[in-house]
């Protein structure tokens, strides 16, 4: 626990320019990648390189100041605000690809097939397309991306539901650990949760596989492979990201850092990966289920 | 709320710690007032370049006919433009003011985190330089206005992708931001500060926080989809794909709307600070101000598609999101009201933050109205996309925030300079940008309801005269502001003489910042202050 009674301002921070200089180089790498520039992918991989080299620097800066017992209270409960209005932003970001999907099923595809006798999908169906009959899924009345067939729940989804439902509870076994001072438990509960995380990216990865080689179903299989794979492909990301912040938090346990008081990075990272749990049971839901 | 006791890394020297030297100091800042100057600053210079760009519109619409910009460059310019002063100098602006004042109006020792608080800064200026790099690429800047509506500006060049990035590294720097705020607010405050005693600055600052998490990722969310239809063969805006682009409207305008309250909330929180300290009383109905804010931050997130009346929503749709976008004028009204019996019969002075502010209430009420006329939808159907649209926004932004923020740095120079502006010119600035906005901007009322279209460098012969009038008025507009900055540059070399702790005539009744000298000190606050100003409760 923190010795200090003060609230910590550090000064004089060297990460945070460079690894914003570092997801800039990135971001124009990709750019430029995108317009068929033969630097593009070069400057990703340096903007990247640099981008994580910081971070980690600047969170092995954070671990050494909260080992030592530099952040009293006050600095944990503003680090605790931060997650979770980040995870709040990260709930809204998912919350626009829900709603386009929501949107797609409920508004553009049934206008697109004339169910609703008004509105502006009537002209578009009658002039366009008055063969196409609003049958969801779909990849739309210029049947883009060719024939496919839609991804059932009751496989790998379910594999991956319990996958992950299980990962959340060794990740609260873990936290069980860390408050009664059991670091096997600790130990063990985190490495169980990443190795679980690493599984269900290793099985969403065979999915994808199977989608492409033998469904026939891709990113452009219109607005059903859009959301489908959009959807899923910003979760698996998330999912991966969650597995590197846990898997960084057990190596830290296993060098002996964080007390039942004071485990900022544990708690956040636990957050995190509960947040990426419940993203997956409304995935499970809306595109695998209904 | 426990005191916050601060504790800076340099542990010899824990009052005269001073900033680094040279560039660096500001390069690798994390103290708030250092980061708040470099994003007042930033705003002030993107302020002359959006407002360039302005005048290159206006001036293309001196008269009818092509005479200085070809018509795909002029609708760059109407994108950036926007673009621009939205996220490069409006927003920045108030994220400066942020950062200066609230730690000082709250009582604590600098922002809640610092280290993220330099990051916000940077990615600011990154997104920014993303942004200005596609004025010199092929295919040219974005052009298909700044609500990047589809399919539109998926016909953009080799800008796309950069102008795309670009809005992602501005929406992660103002999550950044609005985090840091919400933590410094919850958790900074000085004893006895409770939310009902902070200034409404604080206030307006907290909610708008909210909104930025809520919204930016919404945005992002909304350009990604444009990145995977042109270039990942993704449907989202496409029709025969099954997609819709009506779908990136409603997706936009959920995160445009809240995003113009973004820039409108602090206006009315320093608008609340400064005129009871000119008006010589309390501020009046100091609680409904907080609610009123709290309920148009609310209702901003469900009136969206009045922006979106003449798409083809069902007549539900119209009838609900016109009436929900008149509720807004009841708020809205309270604080008039509230602004306007803060004044009355009161010892009144008008030094110049006062002046923009009484400016303020009066023009922003017509930008007000203005809108409220168009939330009529059977009535929007003539206003749409004409520039009566135009006029009444820029009244809402120009007259409002930018008079606002202008007012602002009045107020505050004397206590970040320790010197005194030089009241003769601030007068000057006032009196030829009060007069110039409304000739700049109000015949654009009549040019919209005579049906002029926005968004075109060229038009019919009858719109001449009130073209030239608005003009006009833009150059002058334009030229005033540059008084500004030679005030601020004055005011910083010495002004007209040192000023006092206090500043403005009991100041420190009205707030924290006027207990601590001018200029504020590198680190204040590093012990709680024991006396908390409560004049408005």
């Amino acid at each position: 626990m923190s010795t200090n009674t003060a609230y910590y301002i550090p000064h004089k921070a060297v990460w945070p320019v460079l690894a914003t200089g570092g997801l800039m180089i990135m971001l124009a790498g990709f750019a430029n990648y995108l317009n068929g520039s033969s630097i593009g992918s070069g400057m990703m991989l340096t903007g990247f390189s640099v981008f994580i080299l910081m971070l980690g620097a600047w969170f092995s800066l954070q671990a050494t100041e909260s080992e030592s017992g530099m952040y009293n209270h006050g600095v944990g409960i503003s680090y605790r605000m931060g997650m979770m209005w980040f995870i709040f932003s990260e709930v809204m970001f998912f919350a626009v690809f829900f709603g386009a999907l929501w949107y797609a099923r409920n508004i553009s595809i049934p206008a697109l097939g004339e169910i609703e006798l008004t509105g502006p999908g009537r002209s578009t169906h009658n002039t366009l397309w008055p063969a196409f009959e609003a049958i969801w899924p779909t990849n739309g009345p210029g049947n883009v991306g060719g024939h496919f067939e839609p991804m059932g729940a009751f496989g790998l989804p379910l594999l991956n539901t319990l996958l992950l439902l299980t990962s959340g509870v060794t990740c609260t076994w873990a936290h069980h650990g860390l408050l009664a001072k059991n670091r096997e438990q600790l130990i063990k509960g985190l490495a169980a949760t990443v190795a679980l995380g690493f599984i269900f990216v290793a099985c969403q990865a065979l999915e994808y596989h199977e989608a492409y080689s033998e469904m026939g179903l891709t990113l452009g299989s219109g607005i059903y492979g859009s959301t489908f794979f959009m959807l899923t492909g910003f979760h698996g990301f998330h999912v991966c990201v969650g597995a590197i912040i846990l898997s960084v938090v057990l190596f830290r346990s296993w060098k002996g850092h964080f007390s039942p008081e004071n485990h900022f990075a544990f708690e956040a990272a636990a957050w995190y990966w509960h947040f990426v749990d419940v993203v997956w049971l409304g995935l499970f839901i809306f595109v695998y289920l209904l | 709320m426990t005191a916050v006791v601060a504790e800076h890394d340099d542990h010899h020297d824990h009052h005269d710690h001073g900033p680094e030297k040279g560039i660096l100091r500001w390069i690798i800042t994390t103290n708030h007032k250092d980061i708040g100057t470099m994003y007042l600053v930033f705003a002030l210079i993107m302020f002359f370049v959006g407002g360039t760009m302005a005048l290159i519109i206006r001036s293309e619409l001196f008269e009818p006919g092509l005479q200085f910009v070809d018509p795909q460059f002029f609708n760059s310019m109407t994108t950036m433009h926007a673009l621009v002063m939205v996220f490069g100098a409006v927003m920045p602006a108030f994220v400066g003011l942020a950062n200066w004042m609230i730690p000082m109006m709250i009582g604590a020792p600098d922002m809640a985190l610092p280290r993220m608080n330099n990051m916000s800064f940077w990615m600011l200026v990154a997104g920014v330089l993303l942004l200005a790099a596609t004025l010199f690429m092929e295919g040219g800047a974005p052009a298909g206005g700044w609500t990047l509506y589809p399919p539109l500006v998926l016909q953009t060049g080799k800008a796309l992708p950069f102008a795309i990035f670009s809005v992602h590294m501005l929406g992660i720097s103002s999550i950044m931001g609005a985090i840091n705020v919400i933590a410094t607010i919850f958790n900074m405050r000085a004893p006895g500060m409770t939310l009902m005693k902070m200034p409404l600055f604080v206030w307006t600052w907290l909610i708008t926080a909210f909104l930025l998490i809520a919204i930016m990722p919404v945005f992002a969310g909304a350009v990604t989809m444009l990145l995977t239809d042109r270039f990942f063969d993704t449907s989202f805006f496409n029709a025969a794909g099954g997609g819709d682009p009506v779908l990136y409207q409603h997706i936009f305008w959920f995160f445009g709307h809240p995003e113009v309250y973004v820039m409108i909330l602090p206006t009315f929180g320093v608008a609340s600070t400064i005129i009871p300290v000119f008006a010589r009383k309390p501020l009046f109905g100091y609680a409904s101000m907080v609610y009123a804010t709290a309920a148009i931050a609310f209702l901003s997130f469900i009136v969206w598609a009045h922006h979106m009346f003449t798409v083809g929503l069902p007549i539900a749709g119209e009838l609900y999101f016109m009436y929900a976008t008149m509720l807004i004028a009841i708020p809205t009204g309270v604080k008039v009201f509230n602004w306007t019996a803060t004044m009355w019969k009161g010892e009144m002075t008008f030094e110049t933050p006062m002046l923009f502010s009484i400016a303020f209430v009066v023009l922003f009420t017509m930008g007000g109205f203005t809108g409220l006329m168009m939330s009529v939808a059977p009535a929007d159907f003539q206003y749409h996309d004409t520039y009566f649209i135009v006029a009444h926004f820029h009244y809402t932004l120009v007259p409002a925030s930018v008079f606002i923020l202008m007012a602002s740095g009045y107020y505050w120079l004397p206590k970040w300079t320790g010197n005194m502006y030089d009241e003769r010119i601030g007068r000057l600035h006032f009196w030829l940008s009060a007069i110039s906005v409304n000739i700049l901007f109000f015949p654009q009322h009549f040019l919209g309801l005579a049906g002029m279209p926005r968004r075109i460098p060229d038009y019919a012969i009858q719109f001449a005269d009130w073209n030239m009038v608005s003009s006009i008025g833009a150059f002058i507009y334009g030229f005033s502001q540059l008084l500004f900055v030679y005030i601020v540059i004055d005011t910083i070399r010495g002004g007209t003489g040192k000023a006092t702790a206090e500043v403005w005539e009991d100041a420190s009744k009205h707030g924290l910042e006027w207990t601590v000298p001018s200029p504020a000190p590198y680190h204040t606050f590093t012990t709680p202050p024991e006396i908390i100003p409560t004049e408005h409760v």
